[in-house]
């Protein structure tokens, strides 16, 4: 035992080690959130002023779905990944993940994956054009020919999820140290069992999706294509039938996330754990029967309009005993602002605000008014971004001292936290009132009442884009010349078994399972 | 460095935070700063209805949020280790997450009920006066009034230079179009909604209707306008790269209004189904070509008749258009299976057809001499 990391470049091509591999997911996952951040920049800049400057409208098209693929696929699941690889294995007290090998594969898959969808950026014809939601017909009769690399790209981005998934899955139920009953698991390792089980079932299925695509476009089938007996209203159940819980694949483990940073920094512990991890279950569960509210206009019978408004709903329930249990937390705690607390407040207040977005969406009615307008980018970007960035954001502060025994610089966290709350505002606030007052989405060029309020919002996209390269000269300043910590306890009221161990967390830990009582 | 932290605050971002300001200010002036913040409780019964109900959602999230984030940011505020606060150590109440279990869950019944009312009128499709089918094409809709026999194209009349920034743009910028669907005031119009390409959506704001016209599908909706005047929408869902391009623009007009005109458009489409007989030169047929082209196939194969390489094969100097007529023909009425070409045979009339088919095989330096006439086009159709 107690050999150490391998030299040089097959240190990271062959690792097992979940730490190596936490690090690379979490440097894979940061250069392709710079990726698609640039694509978004690409697009507000296109939509500073009306009428087209930059790009033609068929290249804007290409932006927008690069920029949702990047970022949902590229960026925001792989770092949830890496924190992952890093954190369970030191929160359950487990020497490593239960399936190494595997880990080395899913995380190296990965980039090939990530380079298959860049290149078509340069093919002939362009690259996918058609969101990232992807409609048929659409994206198969009516598809550049890249349509084939970006189906191959999905179904590496598939397999990769789900065996990360199914890794996580083995090693917080067989790798527990003794004494570390379920109940007594951080809730990160909680949301994240409960996330490897949402992707488990829906990866498939978006495989199945892509699948029918590719026989469509290739092999003569018409599963999408009316002409040849088909159904274009089909393809959007099979998506949104993964696409729904996928989002809240991408919330569940920044809802761990949160659970840990606001009980440190309040000095208190969580309130209500055990409702904390009924309430992930049950918005698990509801995430599996409420797809169809992507669709309320496309023309269901008015029972299934009716079923999915009720059911989604009430996903408001158990999503509010979250923010309660969070705000109850804080209360009469001994609150501290260092900037991994900045943003998990920043998180509950723009999620809530998200959330309420959300009600308001819920509501087939007036759902089709807000349907594909800008109130509803508003309100995803204030639950994908506001929600998943920031407390991954959070989360990276949160731990780099123990990753890399160096401290961040706080004052330049600060900053970049005031940037890019400010910011983040500034862009996307100006969207709800573009939406309300009729700008529909993915728009190439707009009607000139809308000039404003576009302007303003590109303004603020600039701003969160700057605060991300602070964020990223504060992390390499740190792990290169941040000033050296040793105490395994980083913060004062941080709990948990990854605080025991000595910082910064060494090579192999927990050799020897501890004891938990 | 929290002193520099504060010269880069006051410095760099309150230039940022201040222009938003400046562009508000400057809204309010022009007086579009009412418009572009809220919804529009429009002019039909059912988007009143949707008003009302978005308006009290709107506030029981205010309501709620309010509530929330006072008793967080009093936390924040006084409940602080710098101030010296010690923190209890209460971490569980059973009682409490009942009651925030079960109050949000009722509040969500009382909304359902408005909200379920709604979506019963939204459907209630029977009894109406006037039906209309509407097609989205790439991208350009067409309206048909059913049982009536006028049906026309109502593409997007913004011009290119106001686009491309060569020209001002005009009030009504990307919200305008050739012609205009016209509607009588005060009466039940059943639209009949479907695609004969990709799924597009459309989306009148003020009568609160929006639905998809999805290909082999056709969606029912209705609306009862009861106010004169001009309206404008767009497309709301992603339909290939002229998304952005074309908008929805309805007349509401008094009924007698739009009884006379239905009487034009009828005489019009007789006169044209008459124009299907005629001969013409081959000026006329190049000129009507010309406008032909640059509505409806310039924003693949670019009004210079180039496509865009890789993706919209080129007609200038085309194998089609050089080549024999009838392939050329067939192209244009049958449209190419399996690719974005679509089938124009039934969008555009054979006087059309036979005019860009003309212009297509003379202009840009393609010069066939062929000159199509649109009996040729209507042998060819029967034909079939």
């Amino acid at each position: 035992m107690a050999h150490g990391p391998a030299k040089g470049i097959s240190r990271w091509l062959f690792t097992t080690n979940h730490k190596d591999i936490g690090t690379l997911y979490l440097w894979f996952s940061f250069a392709m959130f710079f990726l698609g951040g640039f694509f978004a920049m690409v697009i507000r800049a296109e939509l500073f002023a009306p009428g087209m400057q930059l790009v033609d409208p068929n290249f804007f098209n290409q932006m927008t779905t690069m920029h949702g693929l990047v970022m949902v696929f590229g960026a925001i699941m792989p770092a949830f990944v890496g924190l992952a690889n890093w954190m369970i294995p030191l929160q359950i007290g487990a020497p490593d993940m239960a399936l190494p090998r595997m880990n080395n594969l899913s995380f190296w898959i990965l980039p090939c994956a990530f380079i298959i969808l860049a290149s078509t950026l340069f093919m002939e014809g362009g690259a996918p054009n058609f969101g990232w939601t992807f409609y048929a017909p659409l994206s198969t009769t009516y598809a550049p020919a890249s349509v084939n690399y970006f189906i191959f790209a999905i179904h590496i981005m598939g397999v990769s999820s789900i065996m990360g998934s199914i890794n996580i899955i083995a090693t917080v139920l067989n790798m527990r140290a003794p004494g570390m009953t379920l109940m007594k698991m951080p809730m990160f390792a909680w949301t994240w069992l409960i996330t490897g089980f949402l992707l488990v079932a829906v990866m498939p299925v978006l495989a199945g999706a892509v699948t029918m695509m590719l026989m469509d476009i290739n092999f003569g089938t018409s599963f999408f294509d009316a002409a040849g007996g088909g159904d274009p209203v089909l393809f959007q159940h099979v998506f949104w039938f993964f696409g729904h819980p996928e989002v809240y694949i991408i919330i569940l483990p920044a809802f761990g996330v949160i659970s840990a940073i606001i009980p440190t920094f309040s000095r208190k512990p969580l309130f209500g754990y055990s409702s904390m991890v009924y309430a992930t279950a049950a918005i698990a569960f509801l995430s599996f029967i409420v797809w169809a509210h992507h669709m309320f206009t496309v023309g269901m019978p008015i029972a299934g309009e009716l079923y999915f408004m009720y059911a989604t709903m009430l996903i408001a329930v158990p999503t509010g005993v979250k923010v309660f249990n969070w705000v109850t937390t804080m209360f009469r705690g001994s609150i501290s602002l260092e900037t991994p607390m900045l943003f998990a407040i920043a998180f509950v207040i723009l999620f809530t605000i998200g959330g309420f977005t959300g009600v308001m969406l819920s509501l087939a009615p007036a759902d089709i008014q807000y349907h594909d307008t800008y109130f509803v980018v508003a309100h995803f970007h204030y639950v994908m971004v506001a929600g998943a960035v920031f407390s991954g954001t959070g989360a990276v502060y949160y731990w780099l001292p123990k990753w890399c025994g160096r401290m961040y610089n706080e004052a330049l966290g600060k900053v970049q936290f005031w940037l890019a709350f400010i910011g983040f505002n500034i862009a996307f606030f100006p969207q709800h009132f573009l939406g309300l007052a009729g700008m529909p989405r993915r728009y190439a060029d707009y009607s000139l009442q809308f000039a404003d309020w576009n302007m303003v919002s590109s303004v603020g996209a600039f701003m969160y884009g700057a605060a991300q390269v602070l964020f990223l000269y504060n992390v390499l300043s740190t792990v290169i010349a941040g000033r050296k910590v040793t105490e395994p306890k980083t913060w004062e009221g941080a709990e948990g078994l990854e605080w025991t161990v000595p910082t910064p967390a060494p090579y192999h830990t927990f050799t020897t399972p501890p004891e938990v009582k | 460095m929290l002193a520099n932290a504060k010269q880069f605050i006051m410095r760099v971002l309150a230039p940022f935070l201040l222009f938003p300001l400046a562009v508000a200010a400057q809204a309010q002036q022009d007086g579009t700063w009412r418009e572009v913040l809220n919804m529009t409780p429009g002019v039909t019964e059912v988007s009143r209805q949707i008003y009302d109900l978005h308006m009290l959602i709107l506030w029981i999230c205010v309501a709620i949020g309010t509530a929330v984030f006072a008793v967080m940011f009093y936390s924040v505020i006084v409940h602080r280790k710098s101030r010296g606060y010690k923190a209890a150590n209460f971490h569980e109440s059973t009682t409490v997450e009942i009651i925030w279990t079960v109050v949000p869950a009722l509040i969500l019944v009382l909304i359902a009920i408005p909200a379920t009312t709604t979506l019963v009128n939204l459907y209630d499709t029977s009894d109406a006066e006037l039906d209309v089918k509407v097609t989205g094409y790439q991208w350009r809709w067409q309206y048909e009034y059913l049982g009536e026999g006028v049906q026309f194209m109502s593409d997007l009349s913004s011009s290119n230079d106001q686009i491309y920034n060569r020209e001002d743009k005009g009030e009504f910028y990307l919200a305008e179009v050739t012609e205009p669907l016209v509607i009588p005031v005060d009466t039940k119009v059943r639209f009949l909604i479907t695609s004969n390409d990709v799924i597009h959506s459309w989306w009148m704001t003020d009568f609160g209707v929006k639905r998809d016209a999805v290909p082999g599908y056709i969606n029912e909706t209705w609306a009862r306008v009861d106010k004169t005047g001009v309206y404008r929408g767009y497309c709301a869902e992603l339909c290939g790269q002229g998304h952005a391009f074309m908008p929805v623009v309805v007349h509401v007009v008094e009924k007698d209004e739009f009884a006379q005109w239905l009487d034009e458009k009828k005489t019009e489409a007789e006169a044209l189904r008459e124009m299907a007989s005629q001969q013409f030169t081959k000026e006329e047929l190049m000129a009507r070509g010309e406008g032909v082209h640059n509505r409806t196939c310039a924003a693949c194969h670019q009004t210079s008749g180039e496509g865009i390489t890789g993706v919209f094969p080129a007609i200038k100097g085309g194998a089609k258009a050089l080549g024999p007529v009838a392939d050329h023909m067939d192209i244009v009425v049958n449209g190419s299976p399996g690719t974005a070409m679509q089938a124009f045979g039934g969008q555009l009339s054979e006087v059309d057809i036979a005019a860009v088919l003309t212009y297509q095989r003379n202009a840009w330096g393609n010069d066939t001499g062929d000159v199509v006439q649109p009996v040729d086009v209507l042998m060819f159709k029967q034909g079939q």
